[in-house]
């Protein structure tokens, strides 16, 4: 029972680091391969360091998992908000968004 | 277990090169620094598997250092990115 949760886990995280990374390398725009990202970054990580978690039990290996699970949540998508802010701010400042700009982006 | 372990560390190998594709091709610097962003994690889980395959427990203090260095990686990178008006 216990070895169908861990696998059950580390399926959907696999799958979802594999959709994260279709996402980045399809998709055509950087706010879209961003978008794409954080999906990576939170389901398919947290998803397997929980997995990790089951099968240690209740062991001090599985509160530091717990503790790097909740870094990875505060963390990670304040990262990708600021990496695409970063990016509209600097499309801004070339005029590249909004009226005239130019379409190869 | 382990078997499993492996299968999965393999899998995810294959995600982290087909990531290196994007960073060494993105038209911009930003495309690089989110598929950089995106390995850093990749690598994060791969560090906590290699823990578990090895039933070394003080691989995950190195899981913890690394993600924060990887963060504020991140925002320096980001901070670097905003001035730069050539592309």
């Amino acid at each position: 029972m216990k070895m169908a949760i861990i696998v059950l886990l580390l399926i959907g995280g696999i799958f979802f680091f594999a959709v994260g990374t279709v996402g980045i390398i399809r998709f055509n725009d950087t706010f879209e391969r961003a978008h794409a990202a954080a999906k990576c970054d939170t389901l398919g990580a947290v998803l397997s360091l929980s997995a990790l978690a089951v099968y240690g039990g209740f062991s001090i290996s599985s509160i530091k998992l717990m503790l790097a699970i909740v870094l990875l949540w505060i963390t990670n998508p304040v990262a990708t908000h600021i990496i695409s802010r970063a990016e509209y701010r600097r499309r801004i400042e070339k005029n590249a968004i909004g009226a005239g700009g130019n379409e190869n982006i | 277990m382990n078997n499993i372990l492996t299968i999965s560390s393999i899998a995810l190998s294959f995600t982290i090169i087909m990531c290196m594709a994007r960073a060494v091709k993105g038209p911009l610097t930003v495309d690089r620094l989110i598929a950089v962003n995106v390995i850093g994690t990749k690598t994060i889980v791969l560090i906590a598997f290699a823990s578990f395959i090895m039933n070394e427990t003080y691989f995950i203090d190195v899981i913890l250092v690394y993600s924060m260095i990887s963060f504020v990686a991140s925002l320096g990178l980001s901070e670097l990115i905003q001035g730069r008006v050539d592309d």
